[in-house]
């Protein structure tokens, strides 16, 4: 014990004066006392499991289920286990988080431009939406979506099959009418500053409306066809055709991918032709051909690769197909307008984050405004939206389980039908707490990641 | 191992408060509180339910009021702890309440793997359907008369239940197709069922009965014949306290018995000075029962005089007096053809 090398600086002090053995010790120390603390909690409470016949133990997880789910993205009936009953679950969470989170960022982002837009009735309607909704408990807003969307919809009997319209001749020449009328009146308010003509012009213009109109109506040309694409509308949810994949739809994956590679390839070639010469080259256009285009061509040449099989009302639902549940629509619908009125105030401070100089100096350079935010802003923007879009994005996702209330077979439901079936409180909750500790590490992980590629480059 | 290991690590700051609450025996730590902590629904009409000043009533209520009468000579010395069907048994578990009586089925599973044991059967219940046949057969064209035309409907049920593992076995022997739909609370499921989000509702028939009762239109409504499960309802104590045990067992028992030798909430005073030997013993004229049970001798009397015996409980919730309208049917006592028997005191 006094045989610890003391150096040679001060052989007679105390070794407890010595800093760095002070510091190691009481780390030690505290770690041992953490170490003693956390094997008494889990010895006390095995002793207490079984002292009080309780069963613990991740045995259950193979065990039958023996209930049923009405979502299950893979197969699942009532001989599965309970582990693949979770699983149904986690992957359902994932789903629902998932689609969340596309369209809560896809509302959020266009809701915060439009709280900056310069025009008072957009930025004002924006500002009410994100007041509203951001302040209404998440819970009522999940209860009201859920009864907005199940109370209008008709009994599976009675759903209306969605189709494309397909407009007759008469929608053609009316559309006609209205495109060129608006073409003229456009030129016609550049050239002139005259309210008198501008007044003129415009009721010119309804007039030419209201008489295609007339005719069209007269001729009995205004009927929509609908091409019936098999998707139903019921408060049993929208079901559509379940495809199924034939022989050739490898040919046509393949042709996808291959697609999309020579769409990348494309992409750097025109990124680097245009920093060498500073030409432009219309990369959106030729990467969507080619994306569709080649399975398309695959598809004309070698037929379709993919069969469909279609709903069909039998007794009291429809039978085949596939079905998205009114309780994923009512959740998905909840979960993104909710997280969107915060995502609409992160992206506003983002925006205004950037210093006003950067815009003022793309507009000198003659760069337009649609461009000056899409180059300009929002890259440098992101910085300061990133971090805090991260949390939203773990907010929705734990929010997602606020689903059972609804009745949607989230982790949380799953877990909970699990955990009466089974009474395994504390193995069912650390699952939760695991599951729902990495969901949000690997969100943080990849926001992270995505951070530091966006972060600002200082050359 | 590992897993098992944070697991228990999770729960254990739960176990350690139920270490200390379990040291002392369930009647003591009653007697020191000066009430009853009963675990009940969060309301189903002749069960459990709470009115707007939060009085409780109905079959289970009057079942904890029993105990307390027992032990405090008071009907009213209960505190109510309403539970989700996901949280009954852990809330009796961990100590939270000392006795749980919320409609719950016994099982095999329940019974032996919680650390928990059942007490009794308060009521002989068996899973039914309820529909709208005139709603079904308009929108549908099907004419819903029993269960077995029930082919691929949308049934909904409360999660976290034995009803939801009934009706898969009971699609399942069928070989018939359905849609479960889950949520966690009654009123939830009674919503989408009225909404039309499921063309049938599934529960046990006592809750379906009393669910019906808060539709706009009750007489639309038909619990379908078919009982597709046996669930007989009952109260539970945690494991390993039998002195507690025996005080809920014989609270049960002392109602029926109550009933069989006629002793009501009315005549009880009379019956005192019955010379049948067997309501002396029963109301502690002759012998040690109520002290052998830990209570007072009289603690009968004090039963009934708190609730009445299990006839006019049953009768005052669920029966032909109450909304619901109920026969005795199963729960009628064993002499007049039903199931409710208990062993004699003596």
């Amino acid at each position: 014990m006094s045989a610890v090398t003391q150096g040679q600086a001060a052989p007679r002090s105390s070794i407890f004066n010595d800093p760095k053995f002070r510091s190691t010790a009481i780390q030690v120390l505290l770690v041992l006392a953490i170490g003693w603390f956390a094997w008494r909690i889990v010895h006390n409470t095995q002793i207490n499991l079984h002292n009080r016949n309780i069963s613990s133990g991740f045995q259950f997880l193979w065990s039958t289920a023996g209930f049923g789910v009405n979502q299950a993205l893979i197969s699942y009936s009532e001989t599965s286990s309970y582990g693949r009953a979770l699983l149904v679950g986690l992957l359902n969470t994932l789903l629902v988080a998932g689609v969340g989170i596309l369209f809560a960022t896809l509302l959020g982002f266009t809701l915060g431009i439009m709280r900056l837009s310069r025009n008072w009735l957009v930025a004002k309607v924006a500002e009410i939406y994100v007041e509203i909704v951001r302040n209404i408990p998440l819970l009522l807003q999940i209860f009201v979506w859920y009864a907005t969307v199940l109370k209008p919809l008709p009994a599976p009997a009675r759903a209306p099959q969605i189709g494309l319209p397909w407009p007759g001749g008469g929608f053609i020449i009316m559309a006609a009418v209205l495109g060129g009328g608006a073409w003229l009146l456009r030129g016609l308010y550049q050239r002139t500053q005259s309210v008198v003509m501008r007044v003129v012009a415009t009721l010119l213009l309804f007039f030419a409306a209201w008489t295609a109109i007339g005719v069209v109506r007269e001729f009995g040309l205004s009927t929509i066809n609908f091409v019936p694409l098999g998707i139903f509308l019921s408060n049993r949810g929208i079901m559509f055709p379940r495809p199924i994949f034939g022989e050739s739809m490898w040919i046509e994956l393949a042709a996808l991918v291959v697609g999309i590679v020579l769409a990348l390839g494309v992409a750097r070639w025109a990124r680097r032709r245009q920093e060498q010469t500073g030409q432009q080259f219309p990369t959106l256009w030729v990467s969507l051909g080619l994306i569709l285009g080649l399975p398309l061509i695959v598809f004309l040449t070698a037929g379709a690769g993919a069969t469909f099989e279609f709903p069909e009302l039998k007794g009291f639902n429809f039978r085949g197909g596939m079905t998205l549940i009114p309780e994923f629509l009512a959740l998905v619908i909840a979960l993104s307008t909710y997280t969107a009125s915060f995502i609409a105030e992160i992206v506003r401070a983002g925006i205004q984050a950037v210093s006003h100089g950067q815009t003022e100096a793309a507009h000198a350079l003659g760069v337009r405004p649609g461009v000056t935010l899409r180059l300009v802003v929002i890259p440098q923007a992101m910085r300061v939206i990133i971090p805090p879009l991260a949390s939203q994005y773990l907010n929705l996702t734990k929010n997602s389980s606020l689903a059972v209330a609804i009745g949607y077979p989230d982790l949380v439901a799953m877990g909970g039908t699990v955990l009466n079936q089974t009474g395994q409180a504390i193995e069912i909750i650390a699952i939760w707490m695991v599951v729902y500790l990495s969901l949000s590490l690997m969100t943080s992980a990849f926001m992270n990641w995505f951070n530091s590629r966006m972060r600002l480059v200082e050359r | 191992m590992k897993r098992e290991l944070l697991s228990v690590a999770i729960g254990a700051a739960a176990s350690l408060l139920v270490a200390s609450s379990a040291v002392a025996g369930t009647l003591d730590d009653v007697k020191k509180k000066g009430f009853l902590q009963c675990g009940v629904s969060q309301g189903l009409i002749g069960f459990s339910v709470a009115d707007e000043q939060n009085n409780w009533t109905g079959l289970d209520v009057d079942f904890c009021r029993a105990i307390a009468s027992a032990i405090f000579n008071d009907p009213k010395a209960v505190k109510f702890t309403p539970l989700s069907a996901k949280e009954r048994f852990t809330a009796l578990q961990s100590g939270e309440i000392d006795v749980l009586s919320r409609n719950t089925t016994w099982t095999m599973s329940r019974d032996t793997s919680l650390g928990l044991k059942f007490a009794g059967v308060m009521y002989y219940d068996g899973q039914g359907f309820m529909v709208n046949p005139a709603a079904l057969k308009q929108k549908t064209g099907v004419d819903v008369k029993s269960a077995a035309d029930l082919n691929g409907a949308s049934v909904c049920t409360q999660t976290g239940t034995t009803t939801e593992l009934n009706l898969a076995d009971f699609f399942r022997s069928k070989n018939m197709t359905y849609e479960v739909v889950a949520f966690e609370k009654n009123e939830e499921v009674l919503k989408a069922y009225q909404e039309g989000r499921c063309d049938a509702y599934t529960t046990d028939q006592s809750g379906l009965y009393a669910e019906k009762l808060k539709l706009p239109d009750p007489a639309a409504h038909v619990v379908l014949p078919e009982i597709i499960s046996k669930e007989p309802l009952g109260p539970l104590v945690r494991q390993g306290d039998d002195a507690w045990f025996n005080i809920v067992k014989w609270t049960y028992f002392a109602l029926l018995n109550a009933e069989e030798l006629g002793v009501t909430q009315a005549n009880v005073e009379e019956q005192k000075s019955s010379t049948n030997p067997e309501v002396k013993r029963l109301l502690g004229g002759e012998g040690d029962f109520g002290k052998g049970v830990g209570l007072e001798n009289d603690w009968v009397v004090r039963i009934v005089k708190g609730t009445g015996n299990y006839g006019e409980i049953f009768e005052r919730n669920v029966g032909e007096t109450s909304n619901l309208k109920i026969a005795r049917g199963k729960n009628a006592l064993w002499n007049k053809g039903g199931l409710q028997y208990a062993p004699p005191v003596r």
